[in-house]
């Protein structure tokens, strides 16, 4: 699954571990969600959409359905 | 924001620490419960009980710490943990009958060994964690 949360972060200047710290996972899920090597469960996808005040359709786009 | 993750930080070493002190004491007290009855208590059996019991209570307060350490990782981390611990309970039970029918059809001349099994599970989770955690990187 794509996501935006790479640009999202960099538009905030935040570091990979800021983010991690906020969302409360480590670094290295971050890095993981970032290169699309992890989809990040339900519950941590609203943490993230919160944190940025977006939608989660508009940080992650659903790769299958666009197809 | 970092409080929160202060708190979660905070949390992930103490039962990391906790972890880390119950396997010390549960491996310590295996040592005392195997050499004890040789070195230190000349058979005595109800030392032996009292050495194995103790071994058992540590061991089971390990299994509560690893449960409460697993519980605080993260979503990806439990699900790395979790793939490991499928891939060596796995490899632990079919490796582990092999072995066993290796040693029952008389194809091997010693008798089958539970720390070869131990050995065999404890590596074989190693692996797998090594090899998840490089698989998100």
């Amino acid at each position: 699954m794509k996501n935006r949360l790479k640009v999202l972060r960099a538009e905030r200047d935040w570091t990979q571990a800021d983010l991690a710290d906020a969302l409360e996972v480590s670094r290295q899920t971050v890095n993981a969600i970032e290169t699309g090597k992890y989809d990040p469960s339900l519950p941590l996808a609203f943490k993230i959409s919160r944190l940025f005040e977006m939608r989660i359709e508009d940080i992650f786009e659903n790769g299958e359905a666009s197809k | 924001m970092m409080s929160n993750s202060k708190d979660w930080k905070d949390r992930v070493n103490k039962t990391t620490a906790h972890l880390a002190g119950w396997t010390t004491g549960w491996v310590i007290t295996m040592a005392v419960a195997t050499f004890g009855p040789t070195y230190l208590w000349d058979f005595q059996q109800w030392l032996t009980i009292i050495a194995i019991l103790l071994n058992l209570s540590l061991g089971l307060g390990m299994i509560v710490a690893y449960i409460r350490h697993l519980k605080t990782q993260d979503e990806m981390m439990q699900k790395i943990q979790l793939q490991a611990m499928a891939m060596a309970l796995g490899v632990g039970v079919v490796g582990g009958l092999s072995y066993s029918l290796l040693d029952t059809t008389n194809i091997i001349s010693s008798g089958a060994k539970i720390p070869y099994l131990v050995i065999l599970i404890c590596i074989t989770y190693l692996v797998s964690i090594f090899v998840n955690s490089k698989r998100y990187r």
